[in-house]
């Protein structure tokens, strides 16, 4: 009996453990991509990632940093996803202790040889009307247009709700 | 009594006598406010903070502020759609909780919907349990978040987004109450970790 069962326990093992490796993989796999860079004439976008959500949720925000390189202010004015109906911009707002979220008229200035973050607290882009909960480990294409520079497609990293930023933070573990 | 005798007795009790009525006036005051300030102990003015209030849980059952006494509780406003303050809030809840170890469980933490038009009850449920750490979800009707939200002294207010959407401001502390039901104390949003510990402590103490 126990030779069965240890029988058993070995063929589990060995048509399990090829799956749990991809798996692990799979997890730890798109990870970097909130390093990878996404240019396009002036513009670097960096540190892209956005935060979980559950199937009844809808909506979810997106962070990252927008760089610019060039000698003239460019502006993100609109973003797409195919994983939503709608990818608005907006800014998060504290206010005697009252949160405000609004959107962003006019898109978001990013300064000449500047840089802006949209992150926790501040801009962020959020989609609206999602087609599937964002899950961690995965990650979702955005497109961004810019009025200098074009569009760029980001792909933004899937970090847990509880996360402050593309690497998931402190704030992140589970 | 020379004239000027006199007048120096009258002066005097003008002085006495404007002396007393600013005492007089000065007792009343004492009263007065004494009168009207809540009464001496402060757990009375905590049971009169934040209740009472009814609303339901994931499966649509009701929970009251009776329901919830029993073990101290961390009770924070917000709504699922909200991209940053409340997973933010909420996330720090649970770390907050996991750092003070078995103690952690001594108190519950809540998370009420104020946005009922969106959030159902199970979505709620399903919401909460992405941080890792049980969290009751609550909602209610308009009429029971208007209730809640007076008790506690919420901001809610729903604003108009483009395209027919709206968004939700809404106030961003969590609210400490002790198992009798007795309002504790606020963690602030940027508070440091160390004080909101101490004050998790102290509640669960």
């Amino acid at each position: 009996m126990p030779t069965i069962v240890c029988r058993a326990a070995r063929a589990v093992q060995r048509g399990v453990a090829p799956v749990l490796a991809v798996a692990a993989l799979s997890a730890v796999l798109p990870t970097p991509l909130a390093a990878e860079a996404y240019q396009a004439g002036a513009i670097t976008v960096s540190a892209a990632w956005a935060r979980e959500t559950v199937p009844a949720q809808q909506a979810g925000g997106g962070f990252m940093t927008v760089e610019n390189a060039g000698n003239r202010p460019d502006r993100l004015l609109s973003a797409t996803s195919g994983v939503a109906d709608k990818v608005a911009l907006h800014i998060v707002s504290m206010d005697g202790g009252v949160m405000r979220m609004r959107p962003v008229a006019g898109g978001i200035a990013i300064p000449a040889r500047g840089k802006i973050e949209l992150r926790p607290g501040s801009f962020h882009i959020m989609f609206m009307g999602l087609k599937a909960p964002l899950r961690r480990g995965e990650s979702v294409p955005v497109t961004l247009r810019f009025a200098r520079a074009g569009t760029i497609t980001a792909r933004l990293a899937v970090q847990p709700i509880g996360a402050m930023g593309p690497d998931g933070g402190h704030h992140g573990h589970h | 009594m020379s004239p000027k005798g006199a007048r120096a007795v009258a002066a005097c009790a003008i002085v006495l006598w404007l002396a007393v009525l600013v005492v007089a006036a000065l007792g009343l005051a004492l009263w007065g406010s004494k009168d009207r300030s809540p009464p001496a102990s402060s757990s009375s003015f905590g049971a009169a903070f934040g209740g009472p209030f009814t609303l339901v849980d994931r499966n649509g059952a009701e929970v009251t502020g009776k329901t919830l006494a029993g073990k101290p509780y961390a009770i924070f406003f917000g709504f699922t759609r909200c991209p940053d303050v409340c997973p933010t809030s909420l996330a720090r809840m649970a770390r907050l909780r996991k750092q003070l170890g078995a103690a952690g469980m001594k108190f519950n933490i809540v998370f009420v919907s104020v946005d009922p038009a969106h959030d159902r009850p199970a979505a709620i449920g399903s919401y909460v349990d992405l941080f890792g750490t049980p969290i009751i979800g609550l909602t209610g009707s308009d009429a029971q978040l208007v209730q809640i939200s007076k008790g506690f002294g919420v901001y809610v207010k729903k604003v108009p987004t483009e395209g027919g959407d709206y968004t939700i401001d809404h106030t961003a502390a969590i609210y400490l109450m002790t198992a009798k039901g007795e309002f504790a104390g606020t963690i602030d949003h940027h508070e440091a970790d160390k004080v909101a510990l101490e004050k998790l402590q102290r509640l669960i103490g």
